[in-house]
């Protein structure tokens, strides 16, 4: 695995210089403003990390306890109560409520804990200003603020789990009236309250982390930095954002008039209700609105998801694979194509309520039409990887992954957009299986591919490949050997969210493919902890890392090892060239060896320049002396 | 070949501060208008939430309180004065931002008066907003009136801070950054109410 031979060649450790340039740069911090009430985008993207990584674990694990319970319906989960205490009833049984409970937490914490927060979060703070060649973001407050809200969130959520009456437990969609009514199940009491505080908290936190992002972009890019030769990352990024700013507010309205429903008497959502035997009170309200206001913001969601983890995979697939990006327009033309879709789809996920088949009809369209910026997303990767000079480092591997996954998972996705199709497989584990794939996993790949990317940038030493490798293989195994039966088992028509199949006829054939399933979740998520091994010992005691160690292009790498608060001790660098100069012939005559960074002039590479590159620069010589001369 | 590419500094003489290169606006102001987008986005899932209700089902049918047309002439009233204010501004009036500020924050708060009371009109007519006698279409004013009223509380805040920079003779032509970023804010609410007004008359 020949990976260092890209940057300076060996290993160098600029710390003990940079600290000259530090010291000039800024005053001393206190320990609270340098760590923790700081504005450096650098340590917010940090503690966005952390908190993420800390609730993927949590999230992780609840989706093991709830497969033990659908994998062996007979094992006793005793050895469970220390950690769950009351969830497990006195026949040592997984409580039927809490089992629940627990689904509705892991797809909460999963969708916007980690895939959003600890994804879009980390890496738009990460590389934005880096990316772009900014001291820090617009509003360093706002962005403090932004996590420390997300913070709030976090520990509002955490808290309900400890609540008598269990976290909410409607599912993650918090339909009406199961979400309304604390009679329908104990968790939609205090524990939904909980949740849409949580909930509530964490849309501040987006919305302002996002304004920051796409004010970031439009107004602090480096001189040179047009938005044709923005790294496709920062597109990612940017057009999150756009598609978070749009489409979170309507949630937050969604929220609030089921707060309103639930807390104060009104009828937003509901109607006709009778509770043993007992009519309540609430007229004219409808469910169905509800999902119309959840969807709009829900399916915008996935790509909030998505995108970033996207962007990441554009970046490291072209650095790894020493070739430019195939097709750097359509990559931007299909990610706008998908953002602006992402908007008109959202009645996909309600095929089945009693839509206007016609209207369906029109949604399914729509949502078919998704396919084709995702095929040319998909399809851009392979023929970047095509008769590429492949270097797998274990970034490389996660974004391969991710490419694979988004393939296998999107496929499926053609079967459940058409509406005639989703009435059989709505709501069965055909559907688990498949946002599991395309969303779930597919995220999760992109984000731990660029941690293991960025790492070196982030604490100023490698992680251990070896390790990455193993921890590559076991979890890109093991995410197909959990998913892929699934589809089998959702075609079959098992329906999500069921406490236990062994009770009904039809479903107990597939006891084996559960147990199956089970134990390969296990195995992968158990496979997570050399991750987590790796990270925190690469913080501290990693190799130190090289100022370029893959021998990238953009300008995150010309800062010091460790950048201080400012990101360059000296001028910002110029841009003058987009970031996928990769194994452009003739490089060699100038000097370079199969990357030339952005911020090398067209000037310095005359025997590698393209002919309209040559012509730009004559373009920019007319332009100098004609302002010379008058 | 020994290649240096990372010690370039040479290369990049031109100290530059990334403030307004690619956008003439100031990042805050762009960060406002985006905020103010995200406030539309909210409000345009209310309303449309409001006509699925509306044209579903029997709505109930209401009078719009006549204090909604009285507390909407005081706030359009209070956005020209915004406006004067902010050309005080640009002409370094000291006296008259002073004036014009204070009146545009008094008729602010009357607005807020107004508002809760056009709420006791519609009690009083019957248009609760929850419990047994209150229906979705009825809720849904309150609902308008009231996360409206809650952007005119934070938008008053932004009025007094921007006051107190007035008085203390912080703002005049070469410093309107603020003051213009607080005549956009109170414009659009001004505005909001207007689209929320209208709409109502419109499908009540």
């Amino acid at each position: 695995m020949e990976l260092h031979n890209h940057g300076n060649g060996a290993v160098v450790d600029v710390h003990a210089h940079d600290h000259h340039h530090d010291e000039h740069e800024h005053h001393e911090d206190g320990f609270i403003k340098k760590y923790i009430f700081t504005e450096d985008h650098k340590t917010i993207a940090k503690q966005f990390l952390i908190l993420g990584l800390i609730w993927a674990f949590m999230g992780g694990a609840m989706s093991i306890i709830f497969r033990l319970q659908l994998g062996f319906p007979e094992m006793t989960l005793e050895w469970l109560r220390p950690i769950l205490g009351t969830w497990i009833n006195e026949t040592g049984k997984l409580e039927q409520e809490k089992y629940l409970a627990l689904v509705t937490m892991h797809g909460t914490i999963m969708v916007f804990f980690v895939l959003t927060a600890g994804l879009s979060g980390t890496f738009s703070n990460f590389l934005i200003p880096l990316q772009v060649g900014a001291r820090d973001m617009a509003s360093g407050f706002m962005n403090m603020l932004s996590f420390w809200f997300f913070f709030l969130a976090s520990v509002v959520m955490f808290t309900s789990l400890f609540l008598e009456t269990g976290p909410a437990s409607g599912g993650w969609v918090i339909y009406p009236p199961l979400s309304a009514l604390p009679e329908a199940v104990p968790g939609s009491g205090a524990g939904m309250t909980y949740w849409l505080i949580s909930m509530a908290l964490f849309i501040v936190s987006s919305l302002l982390g996002g304004i920051n992002y796409i004010t970031t972009v439009i107004n602090m890019r480096t001189k040179g930095l047009s938005f044709s030769r923005l790294p496709l990352t920062i597109w990612a990024f940017f057009l999150t954002a756009i598609i978070g700013l749009l489409s979170f507010p309507v949630l937050f309205a969604a929220a609030l008039l089921l707060i309103f429903d639930r807390s104060m008497g009104t009828s937003f959502f509901l109607s006709d209700i009778y509770i043993g035997g007992k009519a309540l009170h609430h007229q004219g309200g409808s469910a169905i609105l509800f999902q119309h206001l959840f969807w709009f913001l829900g399916h915008p969601e996935v790509y909030i998801v998505l995108l970033p983890a996207l962007g990441i995979t554009s970046e490291i697939i072209a650095t790894n694979a020493r070739k430019p990006i195939f097709g750097y327009r359509a990559m931007v033309g299909s990610m706008i194509g998908i953002g602006v879709l992402s908007f008109i789809v959202w009645a996909h996920h309600m095929f089945v309520t009693g839509m206007n088949p016609f209207l369906g009809t029109i949604f399914m369209l729509l949502t078919l039409i998704i396919a084709v910026p995702s095929a040319v997303k998909a399809f851009n990767y392979i023929t970047t990887l095509w008769k590429g000079n492949i270097i797998f480092t274990p970034a490389m591997l996660f974004s391969i992954g991710l490419v694979s996954l988004f393939i296998s998972g999107g496929v499926t996705g053609i079967v459940l957009g058409n509406n005639a199709l989703d009435i059989q497989l709505h709501d069965t584990y055909f559907v688990v299986a498949h946002f599991h794939l395309v969303m779930g996993s597919a995220s999760f790949f992109g984000m731990v591919a660029g941690v293991y990317h960025w790492f070196p940038k982030m604490f100023g030493r490698m992680m251990d490949e070896k390790l990455g490798y193993v921890h590559f293989w076991i979890t890109f195994i093991g995410v197909y050997l959990v998913f892929f039966p699934m589809h089998y088992i959702g075609i079959a028509g098992f329906p999500r969210r069921y406490y236990s199949f062994s009770t009904f006829d039809f479903s107990k054939s597939y006891t084996d493919l559960n147990m199956f399933i089970s134990a390969a979740a296990i195995l992968t998520f158990s496979a997570q902890a050399l991750f987590a091994f790796n990270f925190v010992y690469s913080i501290f005691r990693g190799r130190l890392a090289p100022l370029n160690p893959w021998g990238s292009n953009t300008l995150e790498w010309t800062t010091p090892r460790v950048p201080g608060h400012g990101n360059w001790p000296g001028a910002i660098p110029t841009v003058h060239r987009w970031p996928y100069d990769y194994s452009k012939p003739d490089a060699d005559k100038d000097g370079f060896t199969d990357f030339i960074p952005q911020d090398v002039p067209f000037s310095q590479t005359p025997n590698s320049n393209f002919e309209h590159e040559n012509e730009l620069i004559a373009k920019q010589e007319g332009k100098k002396s004609d302002q010379k001369s008058h | 070949m020994k290649i240096d590419k990372l010690n370039r500094p040479s290369n990049n003489t031109i100290t530059q501060q990334n403030k307004g290169v690619a956008l003439s606006m100031h990042p805050r102001k762009f960060a406002l208008w985006l905020f103010i987008v995200s406030v539309c986005m909210m409000f345009a899932a209310l309303t449309s939430a409001y006509i699925v209700k509306f044209t579903e089902g029997q709505p109930l049918v209401y009078d719009i309180p006549i204090m909604f047309w009285i507390t909407s002439v005081v706030i359009v009233i209070s956005s020209v004065t915004m406006h004067l204010a902010y050309k005080a501004a640009k002409n370094s009036n000291i006296q008259q931002i002073k004036t014009f500020m204070l009146i545009t924050t008094i008729l602010g708060t009357v607005f807020l008066v107004g508002q809760w009371y056009a709420w006791v009109e519609l009690v009083q007519a019957g248009v609760f907003f929850a419990g047994s006698k209150s229906a979705p279409t009825g809720s849904f004013i309150y609902v308008f009136s009231g996360v409206h009223g809650l952007h005119i509380i934070s938008g008053l805040v932004f009025l007094l801070i921007t006051l107190r920079l007035a008085f203390k003779n912080k703002i005049d032509a070469q410093n309107t950054n603020t003051i213009e970023m607080c005549a956009t804010y109170w414009h659009f609410l001004d505005m909001l109410w207007i689209y929320l007004f209208i709409f109502l008359l419109l499908n009540h």
